[in-house]
């Protein structure tokens, strides 16, 4: 490492420095604080940072109970499921063994479809996909946890609340195809799903826009005077960016209902979460910041984020206030497909996170508690495997970027506009007459 | 020399310039430890320092900001926005701060901060990750906009634009970071070894910012572009058998007025191309400097290639790109008898 030595090019500078910029104070040594980073590749995987509350040792607060009151609920960690599979303590949902058993089937489902995404990518059917692997619990146990009728604000990240809405896959899978009976016409990259029915935003690409939207549809709920509320998700690197700061401020000054959920996965493609502000203190403790109430949940924790999110969804729709829910979890696969995460971490992690695998736990919850056994487990993976490829082969008969049957490409000049302005016309009959171009033509 | 691709060269321009200035210093997400998601600062945070070659929050905003601040106090910050998509949460501090505290301050304070950002399509990359905003920039008074074509310019503007003690919004056309490119998808891409502007010098040297390239004389038309399509212009003109000089502009703001003029007023026909969006596009005013200054001499109407006016859609990239068969079009018209 090369450090400057900036009073040797002060010296033979001067004549640059020509308005009054002061380097004459610089220290030889720079003192900037730069967030550590625990292990990267050839290192050991080390969580000792993360801060842990032991299985049910979390009170529970009433749904009413005013922020400022409940600030330990952003610095603690709610957790459920203790190490030997029970469920403890007082933010037990005490849901119906089949309830559970449904929310097994659609993370199960999410983790499959993943999987044979990745594979349709890396053989070229698709352009790009995203996993969410380990991060099931967040997606499936909180869209279960509110009602159909309240919209949800996804990230790329969160294919779960789409999966546990229902969502057929054939069509999620069209979308990634970019096919003739894509939702959103060929105009978007894979995994960018939305369904007004089913109320699932539309996804961004661009990062933590949807956050204080969120907000805004829950004001409208108020203002309208309905009890449905709004859901949004968002990862921790992209909590930095602006938008995270207006949700939670329009959010605190209408105590709109709504719940904004980070998911912290601890990666930022290769950037670790310090960078974006996680080291010093929690993100959930943001929220009390804003006057709003914070709870860090354990996201790998079926129970645990079920019982967090029906608390907030409680308080939201009785006009308590909003909340941020930290949901600590990690991301065991690459940011995308266009990443390599054994360029910047360390190799096995996952194995080492010391809140396990959502799936495992709450497998294993079940098998003790309710009556799940391996043959069962087995025969769903199964089950869920067969569907999935039945649905993809379905999905491609609607076409592929590779072969047809293509869309139009004169669906590009839809939907700019209601109706169509004229210069779009023009250049659609352009680009049909370049198609017809046959020494182009591919 | 040594042959580098156009993202070897970028990074070569910042290793020269981090090791000649120790007020240089990097800054974006993912530029530290990991490189950048095109690799474009690989291997310089180990090189120079983690204070120097910073990871940052994800945060446009934040990044141009703390840059202004930065530059304020006598650092000369080169930020990443890791998509010229991305580079909008960055927008207020770009325009009514970087752009006007010369202005506002009677040059009392002044911020030398270069913006990098790789733009453009090519690369299936939808409508989040193939935007062209340059024109955006171009509007803003006080911003110099700069957009290679090539690694030979590329490490030189670069450097020419970290010098500058204006800043600069630095456009990185990424479907040419790993050679050029002539429009036709279909084709096996060609490496940079196999152009001679992949052949760029190790050490220091400048391209200077406002000065155009005539990439190609010629008698028949002239063609103004600039990034990508210089080269998709290049491939038309020589497809349809046209002796086209084609201009590179290289740098928007300043524009070189003269050799776009000079050039018009000899061929006394000209076809503008670029990537962005039509309307309100920079063509239009490459258009008007055209008319304004050559119009006595124009054989035909002027013609511009450009993306359609939609988002850039992901399915149709190709019929959005401005291709070959697009540039027929426009060689049609400008080229009809006089």
């Amino acid at each position: 490492m090369n450090i400057p030595d900036y009073s040797v090019w002060l010296n033979e500078n001067q004549h640059s420095i020509d308005h009054g910029r002061k380097l004459t104070g610089m220290p030889r040594t720079p003192r900037l604080h730069l967030p550590p980073t625990p292990a990267r590749p050839g290192e050991s995987p080390d969580f000792s940072y993360l801060q842990l509350s032991p299985a049910g040792a979390v009170p529970r607060p009433d749904v009413n109970a005013r922020a400022r009151d409940i600030g330990y609920l952003s610095l603690e960690l709610v957790r459920v499921l203790d190490d030997a599979h029970d469920a403890v303590g007082p933010w037990h949902p005490h849901l119906d063994p089949a309830e559970l058993q449904v929310g097994l089937r659609h993370m199960l489902l999410t983790r499959t479809y993943d999987d044979r995404m990745q594979r349709n990518q890396r053989s070229g059917k698709i352009t790009f996909y995203m996993r969410s692997l380990g991060e099931e619990a967040v997606s499936v146990a909180q869209c279960m946890a509110l009602r159909p009728g309240d919209m949800l604000f996804p990230s790329y990240r969160t294919q779960g609340l789409h999966i546990a809405r229902g969502l057929p896959l054939v069509d999620m899978m069209c979308q990634l195809l970019s096919n003739t009976r894509d939702m959103c016409k060929g105009r978007q990259l894979p995994v960018m799903y939305h369904s007004a029915a089913q109320r699932l935003f539309s996804i961004s690409g661009n990062l933590a826009t949807q956050f204080p939207q969120a907000v805004g549809w829950a004001m409208a709920a108020a203002i309208k005077g309905e009890d449905d509320l709004a859901a949004a998700w968002i990862g921790e690197g992209s909590s930095a960016e602006a938008d995270f700061h207006h949700a939670l401020l329009f959010a605190a000054v209408y105590q709109a209902p709504v719940i904004l959920n980070l998911v912290n996965n601890q990666w930022a493609i290769s950037t670790f979460q310090g960078y974006a502000g996680g080291e010093q203190r929690s993100f959930a403790a943001r929220g009390p910041g804003y006057g709003i109430a914070g709870i860090r949940v354990d996201g790998n924790d079926f129970l645990a984020v079920h019982a967090v999110t029906q608390w907030a969804a409680e308080r939201a729709r009785i006009g308590a206030g909003p909340t941020l829910i930290e949901l600590v979890t990690y991301r065991a696969a690459a940011h995308s497909t266009s990443d390599d995460p054994s360029r910047y971490r360390a190799k096995d992690d996952y194995a080492h996170w010391p809140l396990g695998d959502p799936i495992e736990r709450l497998k294993a919850h079940l098998i003790k508690h309710a009556g799940w056994t391996e043959e069962r487990h087995r025969a769903l993976v199964e089950e869920l495997d067969a569907q999935v490829a039945a649905s993809w082969k379905e999905a491609v008969t609607h076409g592929t970027l590779v072969d047809g049957p293509r869309l139009d490409p004169d669906l590009m000049f839809e939907d700019v506009f209601k109706v169509m302005p004229p210069n779009l016309e023009r250049q659609r009959a352009a680009m049909r007459a370049e198609r017809s171009d046959a020494r182009w033509r591919k | 020399m040594a042959q580098m691709n156009l993202t070897q060269a970028l990074n070569s321009a910042m290793d020269v310039m981090l090791g000649r200035d120790p007020t240089v210093v990097l800054m974006g997400e993912d530029v530290g430890y990991f490189g950048g998601v095109f690799r474009v600062t690989d291997g310089l945070q180990r090189k120079y320092g983690a204070h120097r070659v910073l990871d940052t929050p994800i945060a446009e905003g934040g990044i141009v900001a703390a840059a202004i601040g930065m530059a304020v106090n006598g650092l000369r910050p080169v930020a990443e926005i890791q998509f010229a998509d991305y580079i909008y949460p960055g927008f207020d501090q770009i325009t009514s701060e970087l752009a006007r505290l010369r202005y506002r301050s009677a040059g009392d304070f002044y911020a030398p901060v270069t913006i990098r950002t790789p733009c453009g399509g090519g690369i299936r990359g939808g409508q989040t990750h193939s935007q062209s905003p340059e024109a955006v920039f171009t509007h803003v008074c006080g911003l110099n906009v700069v957009m290679p074509s090539n690694p030979y310019d590329a490490k030189g503007l670069l450097i020419a634009s970290i010098e500058e003690d204006d800043p600069v919004i630095f456009f990185e056309p990424k479907r040419l970071y790993n050679g050029p490119f002539d429009g036709d998808p279909a084709k096996p891409a060609a490496p940079w070894s196999t152009h001679p502007k992949g052949e760029v010098p190790e050490g220091h040297y400048r391209v200077p910012l406002g000065k155009a390239e005539i990439v190609r004389p010629g008698k028949d038309l002239t063609i103004v572009s600039y990034g990508t399509m210089v080269h998709v212009a290049a491939a038309a003109a020589s497809a349809h058998g046209l002796d086209a000089e084609i201009i590179d502009l290289r740098s928007l703001v300043p524009l070189d007025v003269d050799t776009i003029c000079d050039s018009v007023r000899k061929t006394g026909r000209c076809v503008i191309a670029h990537e962005a969006t039509r309307f309100s596009g920079f063509g239009a005013e490459i258009l008007s400097v055209v008319q304004e200054n050559c119009f006595w001499d124009l054989q035909a109407p002027i013609q511009r290639v450009t993306g359609w006016d939609t988002p850039y859609p992901h399915a149709f990239e190709w019929e959005y790109f401005p291709s070959q068969a697009r540039f027929a079009a426009a060689f049609r018209v400008v080229m009809e008898p006089a």
